[in-house]
């Protein structure tokens, strides 16, 4: 994380929350909806996008309040910002569409309950300038869609033979019925999981034969 | 609402398990399982907080319709939860200090525990009455502790097996996650 007081913003600003602390895969926040809403890919883009809003108003509107916010009751007011926000998404969604309202379900209204937007709230938000705060939230709200979006395809491939709902492999293919079910979610961000350490100690390994060989 | 008391119960415990078929309370589920003696405690603390804040959301609502301002029903439910957990840290902080330090940062984060404000916003759709309500929330803290205790449990087994160095960190945990929702699936039939 950038120093506390250093008011640049840099490309680094916005890309941490893209790889290097991807909310998903690297800080394992804000699991519940990156679980239950990634059955397909038209669900995890439609929370992604959604939380990434609340994200960005929260984030904007706390760095803003910074100072006149009271340190003792400062999460109960982060709550609050948030859970207006998210009220807004709510509503929004369900003018918007209500095929996608019914099948996300009580997980909009459940956004408020995601650790990660109060934890940015706390962590960057609040120490930060309106727009650096933003640029930050920026990023993670692109790397949590993104992660949402690494699940929820993988998942429709394989559990429903599709993708954004249009059939790829034709009627002989036979889902895998698992990937839908609650236990899937679970195993496919296991999977996910595995494969990043696997290239993370790949490439420590990598380093570690060119330094020995110089 | 017809749906009789003992379904309800059975229901939030195995059927719909908040944690492993709703996927609710995943946070603290995976951060406060590591070991059996936090785990334990974490999910009674859970159980009180929901329901403390089932009861309270209950009779909010009520005020809420009775107002016809039901677009403030997010905002007023998570205030209460967030004070009733305030409640519980200043108790167990009197009470056992070390508890309260091993629980750390993870005793104020029940606030954003999705499973406590998940229960407060499902009891309302789903129009249960008062003892409803009461039943589900207890149905639902006995499922959060079961799923916690029954991971710890294994994570506990886990750290005397030896594993390749990829599998260190979350991901194993996601994996016994997933094994246990499908073995959780098997009480599919219990509740509807």
């Amino acid at each position: 994380m950038s120093k506390i007081g250093n008011d640049n913003i840099t490309w680094g600003t916005f890309s941490e929350g893209l790889w290097r602390d991807n909310p998903v895969f690297v800080m394992l926040l804000g699991m519940c909806p990156v679980l239950a809403v990634t059955n397909s890919a038209i669900n995890a883009l439609a929370m992604g996008l959604a939380t990434t809003f609340v994200l960005l108003a929260s984030g904007a509107l706390i760095s803003l309040l910074r100072h006149s916010i009271p340190k003792q009751v400062r999460i109960a007011t982060y709550i609050v910002i948030i859970a207006t926000f998210v009220t807004i998404v709510d509503y929004a969604i369900q003018a918007i569409s209500l095929d996608l309202y019914n099948a996300l379900g009580a997980f909009i209204q459940l956004i408020v309950a995601n650790c990660m937007i109060l934890g940015r709230a706390e962590a960057y938000a609040s120490r930060n300038r309106p727009l650096k705060s933003f640029t930050n939230a920026l990023g993670m709200g692109a790397g949590f869609t993104i992660a949402l979006l690494c699940l929820g395809v993988v998942r429709e491939v394989l559990g429903a033979g599709s993708l954004f709902g249009i059939d790829l492999f034709g009627p002989r293919f036979e889902p895998w019925v698992v990937m839908i079910l609650p236990a899937g979610g679970f195993i496919v961000l296991g999977a996910w999981l595995l494969l990043f350490e696997w290239l993370k100690q790949r490439k420590e390994r990598l380093e570690l034969e060119a330094a020995a060989e110089t | 609402m017809t749906e009789s008391l003992s379904f309800i119960f059975l229901n939030a415990v195995l059927a719909n398990n908040f944690v492993l078929a709703l996927f609710l309370g995943l946070c603290p589920f995976l951060g406060v399982s590591g070991k059996l003696n936090t785990a334990l405690p974490m999910g009674l603390a859970t159980m009180f907080v929901m329901l403390v804040s089932s009861v309270s959301a209950y009779l909010i609502n009520i005020v809420l319709v009775t107002f016809e301002i039901e677009f403030l029903r997010l905002i007023a439910y998570i205030a209460v939860i967030a004070s009733a957990v305030q409640l519980v840290e200043m108790a167990l902080k009197k009470l056992s200090p070390a508890l309260f330090r091993s629980l750390g940062i993870f005793l104020p984060l029940i606030t954003t525990n999705c499973a406590i404000l998940g229960l407060a916003l499902f009891q309302t759709f789903k129009e249960y009455n008062f003892t409803q309500s009461l039943v589900y929330a207890i149905g639902a803290g006995v499922g959060f502790i079961l799923a916690i205790v029954l991971m710890a449990g294994l994570r506990e087994k886990l750290e005397l097996s030896t594993m390749p160095s990829i599998t260190q960190g979350a991901a194993v945990s996601l994996m016994l996650g997933g094994l246990l929702s499908l073995s959780f699936m098997g009480f599919a039939g219990l509740g509807g």
